[in-house]
């Protein structure tokens, strides 16, 4: 029987490797997939709680997760388009402009 | 039932492994494609903790829909591999500024919830029995989150007005 | 090592060279088929009346020689008929074919003709159909040829867009079926109306049943749907490049593909395996109703003319869609008046 951390420390894992890459990728796609990498690893640690305490809610919070990030990917994937389209280049460093 | 631990572990090293080289690799089609192996390592990791729905969804939802869209993007805008000013042969992970700095806060992170997750004392297994539904968790989902259950629905149709709108191509005057 | 667990590891291993030797016959229905509505003869030469004909196609298409463009990323062109293969057969492993069987007494314990049965199947077959994409959208990329990126795409396009009238149908018979797990809702078929008429579900939700058919015809990427790999507007879309073995897997997967949505469409609207003997041959009903589909396909891509790309897609999201849900809300309002 695995026990309730093994689940929360794999869950730990994989959030600090989406917040890493979210720091060291220098290609805005990658980064937004960093943050579906945090997502899911959320998920995972409400489904874990949601089957510890026997509650159905785990489940209904991640089916609420996941909708949140299909939008959010969708905008932002829109977002990275227009971009795009501006400067030709994905590196988020072509976008400083702004910086004084 | 040790069958379950070696799939604990089989589905837990695939979803890191999947993750790092995610984050590590540079063609961001070979990214899409391995974030898509983690989800379904993922899913498994659901069906082991009792959540066949949740895991399914996963597969429609993540793997099926959200990653056709990431897919889509990256062929659509031919994304480049990663240019940096730095020396090619320099792995992301070595490289000075932020990146050390993302680095070492990730294992930080990880060292810090370890350490955290390993005093709580052993928090025991899971309860036999209770394992919700289909049916259990529809019906909560359309009374008691019923409001949130609406309130997505609305945030899904803005966030498409909104995707179409800021991917569309300037009108030519 | 049970005895019924024997009688599983054979029952998978039926159900793989069935899907097998089910491709072959459709290569063989096919053409037979789509020579006799045209008016000719079909083949004829190999075999008595042509019947050795998919033998003959297999072992040319294993001698042919395997190329590769050198601009194409290898290991994704390796992969993608992998994917495409793969997802065609694990589809059918949640579809029941057929009954209980003691298979005439040998087994204590009966076994179910269904190599997994999860609770959750419908939802299965949904999520390995979107898994499906992958295989097209990467055979298309990869090639790096622009026949297959363009035919690739637009595929891929066609087939999630479908999805969703798909999934709009499979709901609809969720709400009159009551249940996510194939055999339930088969087992809810059984018996008559007025010892005449069976209780099969294409009755209570015949639009449902068409919505199903034809989002699954766009689904497989047939005609009158198959734009995306026409012959004559992109040479052969997304499997342009590709030959021999790697060409017969997304072939095999086209075909695999169908007789999968065939089954299903036989399990939620046609009762199944339900006949009128005894239910241990029920799988024989199965294959009669399921070939019955099948030649509907045929059918349909031999009469029907092409939709052009843009036709296409507005049939999927303005027309499809639409009535998709207009059939969910009638249904919901079905089941609550008269409570079933």
């Amino acid at each position: 029987m695995v026990p309730l951390n093994h689940y929360l420390i794999l869950s730990a894992i994989l959030f600090a490797i989406g917040t890493a890459g979210v720091f060291v990728r220098r290609n805005l796609i990658t980064i937004l997939l960093s943050v579906e990498i945090m997502l899911n690893a959320v998920n995972l640690t409400f489904v874990a709680f949601g089957r510890a305490l026997g509650s159905a809610d785990g489940q209904i919070i991640v089916f609420f997760v996941m909708t949140v990030a299909a939008a959010e990917a969708a905008v932002g994937l829109a977002i990275v388009i227009a971009l795009f389209r501006h400067r030709e280049s994905l590196n988020p460093e072509s976008f400083v402009s702004l910086k004084w | 039932m040790a069958s379950e631990t070696v799939a604990f572990y089989l589905f837990g090293a695939i979803a890191i492994a999947a993750s790092l080289l995610v984050i590590a690799q540079r063609n961001p089609i070979y990214s899409v494609l391995l974030l898509i192996a983690s989800f379904g390592a993922l899913s498994g990791l659901y069906v082991l903790l009792d959540a066949p729905f949740v895991a399914v969804t996963q597969i429609i939802v993540y793997a099926g829909a959200i990653m056709v869209l990431f897919l889509f993007v990256v062929m659509l805008l031919n994304a480049p591999h990663e240019d940096t000013e730095y020396d090619e042969r320099v792995h992301p992970l070595m490289r000075p500024g932020p990146m050390r700095f993302g680095a070492a806060l990730a294992l930080l992170l990880v060292a810090e919830l370890w350490w955290a997750l390993g005093r709580g004392g052993d928090s025991g297994g899971f309860p036999a029995g209770a394992v919700a539904s289909v049916g259990a968790i529809g019906r909560s989902l359309f009374t008691d989150y019923g409001f949130a259950f609406e309130v997505t629905s609305i945030l899904i149709l803005v966030a498409m007005v909104g995707a179409v709108v800021l991917a569309r191509r300037e009108e030519r005057r | 090592m049970t005895p019924l667990l024997v009688a599983q590891l054979v029952l998978t291993l039926v159900v793989f060279v069935g899907l097998l030797s089910s491709a072959a016959a459709m290569v063989y229905v096919e053409r037979k088929v789509a020579a006799f509505i045209q008016q000719r003869i079909g083949p004829y030469l190999v075999g008595p009346k042509g019947l050795l004909q998919p033998l003959a196609d297999v072992i040319k298409l294993m001698f042919k020689e395997e190329l590769r463009p050198r601009a194409a990323d290898a290991l994704l062109f390796g992969l993608a008929p992998i994917i495409s293969a793969t997802a065609a057969f694990s589809a059918f492993a949640v579809v029941p074919f057929g009954g209980e069987t003691t298979l005439l007494g040998l087994l204590k314990e009966p076994l179910r003709l269904q190599v997994a049965d999860v609770n959750v199947a419908i939802l299965v077959i949904f999520a390995i159909a979107s898994m499906g994409v992958y295989g097209i959208v990467l055979a298309g990329w990869s090639s790096n040829s622009k026949y297959s990126l363009l035919g690739g795409l637009r595929s891929s396009a066609q087939m999630i867009s479908y999805e969703l009238s798909y999934g709009m149908a499979l709901a609809g018979v969720l709400l009159v079926g009551n249940s996510l797990s194939l055999t339930d809702i088969v087992h809810r078929q059984a018996g008559t109306w007025f010892g005449v008429i069976p209780r099969w579900f294409i009755f209570l939700q015949p639009f449902g049943f068409l919505i199903f058919l034809t989002a699954g015809i766009a689904e497989t990427n047939r005609a009158p749907f198959d734009f995306p790999e026409a012959e004559q507007e992109l040479v052969a879309g997304y499997h342009t490049e590709y030959s021999s073995m790697s060409f017969a897997m997304f072939f095999l997967a086209e075909y695999i593909n169908m007789v999968t949505v065939s089954a299903v469409a036989t399990d939620l609207f046609l009762g199944g395996w339900q006949g009128p003997y005894a239910e241990s041959i029920g799988w024989i009903w199965f294959l009669v109703k399921v070939a019955a589909l099948l030649f509907f396909y045929v059918w349909m891509r031999w009469t029907l003319p092409r939709y052009r790309y843009d036709q296409l897609m507005a049939f999927g999201w303005k027309v499809l869609l639409p009535v998709a849900v207009i059939n969910l809300l009638v249904t919901a309002a079905g089941v609550l008046y008269f409570g079933l």
